[in-house]
C-alpha cells in the first residue's frame, strides 16, 4: 500500500530513441518466418471465415438437404425489411451509451492525469481492476440495482425523473429495467474503461507548461480547455468513441439481460437466428451487414477526424 | 458564494469521482451479494447476511468444472497469442518486407470488428468444414481474437527501444542469438507481459465469441449466462468477488516489487 500512495512515476518521456535505420539483418527470410505462423492463423481463423460468411449469405436451402450457392441476394433485402427496426436500435444505443462514456469519462480520465496526485496510480487500478471480474456477474448486478423495489428506481420516481423518462419512451412506467434505459446504462458501464483508458494516454502526454502558458496569457480555465486540452486530447477521444461504439453496436447481452424483447438488438437477432433458428443465410446476411455498416463508419470517421496514425 | 467557488474549483474532481463510483458500484453488489441468502433461485434481492457461498464455492455442480476449463483455455490461448502476436511485432517493427500495408490490415481488422460478426464467421467455417465444437473451436477462437491485442501491446514497446543498444551487443561480439536472449528479449519482456495479461483476461472473460464456437462445452462465462435463465446461485458472486480481490493483489504487489527495483537501480 504505502508504495501506492508515493509519487506517481514522471510521465515517460516520448521515447525518442534517435531512430537510426533498422539495422540490416542477415537472412531476407526472416521477417515472413516470423509473420507466417501468426499471419496464417489470423488468414485461416479470422478472413477465411468472412468470406465463407459471404457466400453463406447467398445460399439457399434447408440444414436437412444442405445449402448450395444460389446467388439469392434477396435474403439480404428480407433481413433487412425484417430487422431494420433492430439495425437502427443498435445504432441509437450504441451511439447514446458512446457519448455517455465520453460524458462521464472525460472527467474522470482528466482527474487521473492532472489532479490524482499520489493517488493516480490506484484510482487506475480501481478503473481496470473491474475487467477481471467476470463481466456477466456485474451486468446482472444492475438487475439488482435497477430492481424495481429499489433504491434508484424509488428516487427517480419520487423526483418524477421516471414520468419524464417514461414521456420520452426511454422507460416504461415505474419500471427502468426490461427498458431501452437500462439497456444504454448498461453498455455505458461495461465500455466505460475503453473510452478512460485511451483518453487518459493522450491526456498524460500533454505537457502541463502548455496549461500553464495559456494561464500566463490570461487564459480562463474554461478557455484553456477549449483552446488546448481539449485539442490536444482529440486522439484520445476518436479512439476511445471507436473502441466504445464498435463492440457496443454488436454486443447482445446488456439487451438480452437488462432489456425487454422490445430492446432487441441486432446482436440479438444475429445471435438466435444462428445458435437458436438455425436460419444460417439470413443470420450470415445480416452479420454481414453489421461488417460493412462498422467498416464503412469507422473509416469514413477516421479520415474525417484525421487520426489515420491511430493503429 | 465561496462555497460555489470551491465547488466549482473541484467540479472535475467530483464528477471524476461520480463516474467512479459507477464503474465501482456493481463490483460493490457482486461483494455484498456473495454473502446473501436468496430466498428463491435468483439471487438479486437481499434477505439475510450469510457466509455459506463462501464456505462452499463448489456447491453448485458444474461452477467448478467451467471455471477450470476456462482457466486452462485462457492459459493456452494466452501462450499461443502471445507467441505468434510477438513474432509478428518484432517482424513489423524490426523488418522491412513487402505488403506491410496488408499485414498490418490484417492484424487491425479483428479489433475493429463486433465480436459478434468474428463469432458468427467463425461458425459458418466450423459448420460448413464439419468441425466438431468444443475445447479446440473455443480455444483456435480465443488465439485468433487476442493475437492483436498482444501484437500492439508488443509493438509500442519494441518500437521505443534504442536499436543501438543491439548494435552495441554486436559490437562486443554477442552472437544473434545471445543479443536476442539477452538484450532484446528483457527490454521487450515487459510488453510481452502487458500483452499475454491482456490476452488472459479477454480470454477468460470471453463470452460471445465463446457462444458461438463452444457447441455444448461450458466455460465460465457460458455457466454464468445459463444460470442468468435458470436462477443464479451465490457462488457467481463469491467467484467474481475473488476474481476482482486476487487482480487488485496482483497488481499491488507487482507494483511494490516494481517500485522496490527501481530504487534498487537509483
Amino acid at each position: 500500500m504505502a508504495t501506492v500512495t508515493q509519487s506517481p512515476p514522471p510521465a515517460p518521456a516520448p521515447a525518442q530513441a534517435p531512430r537510426a535505420k533498422p539495422p540490416r539483418k542477415r537472412g531476407r527470410r526472416t521477417p515472413y518466418l516470423l509473420l507466417l505462423p501468426g499471419l496464417l492463423w489470423l488468414f485461416v481463423f479470422f478472413a477465411l471465415p468472412v468470406i465463407y460468411q459471404a457466400s453463406t449469405s447467398v445460399q439457399t436451402g434447408s440444414l436437412e438437404d444442405g445449402y448450395e450457392v444460389t446467388w439469392h441476394f434477396a435474403t439480404y433485402w428480407d433481413a433487412l425489411s425484417a430487422y431494420w427496426p433492430q439495425f437502427v436500435r443498435s445504432v441509437l444505443y450504441a451511439a447514446s451509451a458512446t457519448v455517455l462514456c465520453l460524458v462521464l469519462g472525460y472527467p474522470l480520465a482528466y482527474l487521473i492525469a492532472f489532479r490524482a496526485g499520489r493517488w493516480r496510480n490506484l484510482i487506475m487500478i480501481l478503473v481496470i481492476a473491474p475487467f477481471f471480474a467476470s463481466f456477466l456477474i456485474r451486468t446482472l448486478a444492475w438487475k439488482t440495482i435497477l430492481a424495481d423495489s429499489g433504491p434508484v428506481v424509488e428516487i427517480l420516481n419520487a423526483l418524477h425523473v421516471l414520468d419524464v423518462t417514461s414521456w420520452l419512451g426511454w422507460t416504461a412506467g415505474d419500471r427502468v429495467l426490461a427498458t431501452p434505459l437500462a439497456v444504454v446504462c448498461g453498455l455505458t458501464y461495461n465500455f466505460l474503461p475503453f473510452m478512460v483508458l485511451p483518453l487518459y494516454t493522450s491526456l498524460e502526454r500533454i505537457d502541463p507548461r502548455l496549461h500553464e502558458a495559456a494561464n500566463d496569457l490570461y487564459a480562463r480555465p474554461s478557455t484553456t480547455f477549449r483552446r488546448v486540452t481539449l485539442p490536444l486530447s482529440m486522439p484520445g477521444v476518436v479512439s476511445g468513441t471507436l473502441l466504445t461504439f464498435i463492440p457496443a453496436t454488436g454486443d447482445y447481452i446488456n439487451a438480452d439481460l437488462l432489456g425487454s424483447t422490445d430492446t432487441r438488438m441486432i446482436g440479438n437477432v444475429i445471435q438466435t437466428q444462428f445458435l437458436r433458428i438455425l436460419d444460417y443465410p439470413t443470420a450470415a446476411a445480416l452479420s454481414f451487414i453489421l461488417m460493412a455498416a462498422i467498416l464503412f463508419a469507422v473509416t469514413v470517421y477516421i479520415r474525417k477526424s484525421g487520426t489515420e496514425d491511430l493503429v | 458564494m465561496t462555497f460555489v467557488n470551491w465547488l466549482k474549483r473541484r467540479l472535475v474532481v467530483i464528477a471524476g469521482l461520480l463516474t467512479l463510483g459507477y464503474l465501482l458500484l456493481p463490483v460493490v453488489v457482486v461483494a455484498v451479494f456473495s454473502f446473501n441468502k436468496p430466498k428463491g433461485r435468483f439471487n438479486y434481492e437481499w434477505q439475510e447476511f450469510s457466509t455459506d457461498a463462501w464456505r462452499d464455492p463448489c456447491g453448485v455442480s458444474g461452477l467448478c468444472g467451467s471455471l477450470s476449463l476456462s482457466l486452462q483455455i485462457a492459459l493456452w490461448a494466452t501462450l499461443g497469442a502471445t507467441v505468434l502476436g510477438t513474432m509478428i511485432a518484432f517482424a513489423l517493427v524490426r523488418y522491412r518486407f513487402r505488403a506491410r500495408g496488408a499485414v498490418n490490415s490484417l492484424v487491425f481488422l479483428p479489433m475493429a470488428m463486433p465480436e459478434v460478426v468474428m463469432a458468427a464467421s467463425l461458425l459458418t467455417l466450423f459448420l460448413n468444414m464439419g468441425v466438431r465444437l468444443g475445447f479446440w473451436t473455443i480455444l483456435i477462437a480465443h488465439v485468433m481474437f487476442c493475437l492483436s491485442f498482444v501484437v500492439v501491446a508488443v509493438k509500442a514497446r519494441v518500437m521505443s527501444m534504442d536499436p543501438r543498444l543491439e548494435q552495441a551487443a554486436q559490437d562486443l561480439y554477442a552472437g544473434p542469438a545471445q543479443t536476442f536472449l539477452r538484450v532484446t528479449l528483457p527490454i521487450a519482456a515487459p510488453g510481452i507481459a502487458a500483452g499475454a495479461l491482456l490476452a488472459f483476461a479477454l480470454s477468460f472473460d470471453d463470452f460471445i465469441i465463446t457462444n458461438f464456437t463452444s457447441g455444448s462445452t461450458v466455460t465460465f462465462p457460458m455457466f454464468v449466462w445459463g444460470s442468468a435463465q435458470r436462477g443464479t446461485p451465490v457462488q457467481i458472486n463469491v467467484v467474481g468477488t475473488a476474481m476482482f480481490v486476487v487482480a487488485v493483489l496482483l497488481v499491488l504487489v507487482s507494483m511494490t516489487v516494481g517500485n522496490r527495483r527501481k530504487r534498487q537501480k537509483a
